[in-house]
């Protein structure tokens, strides 16, 4: 076997420097004439350990982390030419045991089965990994549009996109309304800040995608697809456009697709512009139409009167992308994962202050803990766990004593958060919960498209309220005008975004109400964020007398001549931290 | 709400002549397709880097949409500029684990060394700097974006040390 040596060029691994990594073995391999095949995958979802090299010889699989340029030359000098794997730098191998064994062991792979094994710009690799084959299956076995609905039902499958719909009665709604026009969309319009499966599936496995499509368009009777996708992921799109050329070219889209009579459809890119209400799916069917990405009221839902007036099916991509895998494994084998009301397996991305983080996909119902400090390895620099944020800006912030919680959507839901697309953004004792939730408030705000007045309106003295307790401003009462708002804004908002929007508010307070009080009474802030109401003093054993502090301070509250130990004037000083971040020496102490 | 937008700095401006016939090709792809509106509006960013006036008004005659409407999709979505911006775009990524990892660093640390605002573009014409929702990084947070190229795990100093290389470059 000709040795292989793999790059992962997902958007992150290029982030990382695995193009430059690329490029190096590619004119090395070159320059020295070697033979082995130079090959590109995407993401395989150790995004902690980009850039990642994996070779694959005769003895078996090694898989390089943190490979830079002059690592990649020194694997290929060692391992391609001497015959001998530099064992320091792998984090992953058939042959023996890794610490990072321990992010990969409990997962269990479905949806992101393909992701940073194939290259997801050659449609071959993937067929030679089943791809296509459901849709044959269908074909081949002439599975009714009923049967393959059925199959979808009996999964349990529910829509990964946020809102946990089953999808097979989304299908089912969608195929019992005739029409001689039907669209199929895929949401590919990930917003919520915190989660990036979405592009890590399109990037890594465009063609699973596409085939889920296929499927759905079977079993709904679709006539067009869409592909709703995000301008900010300029490679998933255009691996979406490769991967639809040479599935057309294939004769998987197109007419009488794989020899089933009267099956016509071809899918089609729509870039999205920028506004994360079109999450929404009347306000995504509004924006494809060409027009500003508003929702509407529902009744009639888009499975009866969506793009184009026509019956609508939209899914999310992580739906989509399960769907090849159950038809050609049956219901049963994926249903045999998860809880009673959440089967299968579920994506996770983890991110903020954890030590692996990256993309993970585990069974429904393994705890909060479990995904964090097992698969994660727990927080950064020995810090203390405080709280996980799930969901997005729709989502909660979910405290520590409740990490036992386990993952699937109804456990989630009733710890306020949801489960939304499935981002974990972990937050340790150097995170303020009012900052987050001002933070999530503040782009809710923007992004309220402003048709209903309390999510318009409400969003906004909601974050005034907050920005005012973080400055120091903050009253009595508060609290409760907070929450009075929160239930307003819930109640009287049309669609998702303002019926959702108050909840990192309202998960913080049940939670984290000491530290509102705090912030309001004691005009402290216990994890050291909020500038305004912190106080910055000179540590006299640090301090070098640099004048440095003293030159950037905006109101000329510190005094010292040169190289002598300086003095900030609190009463001149507006708190700005300006001296903190400027001092090189440590010798600003905040309290 | 995003009308806050329009309030900072989205009047149409007239700056001078534009080579409108630059927009044909554009205009002869969609005009006749159901729902072209955004796609000719991104297309015709893409050939000027934002949308100038008489761009609007050819794109009205010729594909037969409302200027009204056109002006209520582009102060809609966020993607749309009305201003001419800058050679490179700096985006810095706000999302939520950008946030924790300290995002506000890079974009004090940039505006300080480019002297602009947020969404301001500098004198000589070569930076616009932005901060975007969230880029899909977030495992390398904070992150920043410029061109298609994303910086990830920057501090403050970073952030501008790889700006200020992009200045060299491009001045010599």
């Amino acid at each position: 076997m000709e040795t292989k040596v793999i790059v992962g060029l997902g958007s992150c691994g290029i982030a990382a420097g695995a193009r430059k990594v690329y490029d190096k073995i590619e004119a090395f391999k070159e320059a020295e004439n070697l033979q082995f095949e130079l090959k590109k995958t995407s993401c395989v979802g150790m995004c902690y350990r980009e850039p990642l090299v994996e070779i694959i010889d005769d003895t078996g699989t090694y898989l390089y982390g943190e490979i830079d340029e002059e690592r990649a030359l020194e694997l290929i000098e060692k391992h391609i030419n001497q015959q001998s794997p530099v064992k320091e730098y792998v984090v992953q191998s058939d042959l023996f045991e890794t610490v990072d064994n321990e992010f990969t062991e409990d997962q269990v792979k479905i949806t992101l089965r393909n992701c940073g094994y194939i290259d997801p710009e050659n449609i071959e690799e993937y067929e030679a990994k089943d791809g296509y084959r459901a849709i044959k299956k269908i074909a081949g076995y002439s599975m009714s549009r009923l049967d393959v609905i059925q199959t979808i039902v009996e999964s349990g499958i529910r829509g990964r996109g946020g809102g946990g719909f089953p999808t097979g009665l989304k299908w089912k709604f969608a195929n019992n309304n005739k029409s001689d026009e039907k669209y199929i969309i895929c949401n590919a319009d990930e917003g919520d800040p915190g989660a990036f499966m979405d592009r890590s599936v399109l990037e890594g496995d465009p063609h699973a995608v596409l085939e889920g499509m296929i499927i759905g368009a079977y079993a709904i009777e679709a006539t067009g697809g869409v592909i709703y996708c995000r301008a900010e992921y300029p490679l998933a799109i255009k691996r979406l456009e490769i991967a639809i050329g040479q599935a057309r070219a294939k004769g998987y889209l197109g007419k009488n697709i794989l020899g089933i009579q009267g099956f016509t459809f071809d899918i089609y890119i729509k870039e999205g512009a920028g506004a994360f209400v079109c999450g929404e799916e009347t306000a995504l069917i509004a924006s494809v139409e060409g027009q500003r990405g508003m929702p509407r009221k529902r009744p009639p839902f888009p499975a009866a009167s969506g793009l184009w007036k026509k019956p609508t099916n939209i899914n999310n991509v992580e739906t989509l992308a399960n769907i090849p895998w159950i038809i050609r494994h049956g219901a049963a084998e994926y249903a045999k994962y998860g809880t009673e009301k959440s089967k299968g397996t579920k994506v996770f991305a983890l991110a903020g202050k954890i030590k692996r983080s990256g993309l993970v996909e585990v069974p429904m119902g393994m705890s909060i803990r479990d995904v964090i400090f097992k698969l994660g390895g727990g927080i950064q620099g020995g810090k203390k766990f405080k709280a996980v944020q799930m969901g997005g800006p729709s989502g909660g912030c979910i405290p520590e004593h409740l990490a036992d919680t386990i993952v699937d959507y109804d456990s989630v839901n009733a710890t306020g958060a949801i489960m939304g697309s499935g981002g974990m953004v972990v937050m340790d004792e150097s995170t303020c919960m009012i900052d987050v939730a001002k933070f999530f408030l503040d782009f809710t705000q923007k992004e309220s498209c402003g048709k209903c007045t309390f999510c318009r309106i409400g969003t906004k003295r909601m974050l005034e309220i907050l920005t005012n307790i973080t400055e120091g401003e903050g009253e009595e009462g508060d609290i409760e005008r907070l929450e009075e708002l929160s239930y307003q804004i819930k109640d009287n908002s049309l669609c998702g975004l303002g019926q959702t929007a108050p909840n990192p508010v309202l998960t913080t307070i049940k939670y984290f109400r000491d530290e509102y009080e705090a912030h309001i009474r004691d005009k402290k802030c216990p994890a050291l964020v909020c500038t305004k109401l912190l106080t910055y003093e000179v540590d006299e054993t640090n301090c070098t007398g640099c004048t440095v502090c003293a030159v950037n301070c905006p109101v000329d509250a510190i005094s010292g001549a040169r190289k002598e130990i300086h003095h900030i004037d609190q009463d001149i000083c507006i708190n700005c931290g300006v001296c903190f971040t400027k001092c090189k020496f440590e010798a600003i102490k905040i309290s | 709400m995003r009308i806050e937008r329009i309030a900072v700095k989205q009047e149409i401006e007239d700056l001078g002549p534009v080579d409108l016939d630059l927009l044909n090709p554009l205009i002869e792809k969609y005009k006749s397709k159901k729902g072209n509106l955004i796609p000719l509006l991104q297309g015709a960013q893409d050939i000027y880097g934002y949308i100038p006036r008489p761009a609007f008004e050819k794109l009205a005659a010729e594909t037969g949409n409302e200027l009204s409407d056109m002006y209520g999709v582009v102060t809609f979505y966020a993607q749309f500029r009305l201003n001419p911006v800058g050679k490179h775009i700096i985006k810095v990524c706000h999302g939520t684990a950008c946030h924790v990892q300290n995002a506000r660093a890079l974009t004090t640390s940039l505006k300080e060394a480019l002297k602009v605002d947020d969404g301001g573009t500098t004198e000589d014409g070569l930076f616009t700097l932005e901060s975007v929702a969230c880029l899909g990084c977030c495992s390398l947070a904070p992150v920043m974006m410029i061109g298609n190229e994303t910086f990830g795990k920057l501090t403050g100093s970073q952030a501008v040390k790889i700006m200020k290389k992009i200045r060299i470059s491009e001045n010599n």
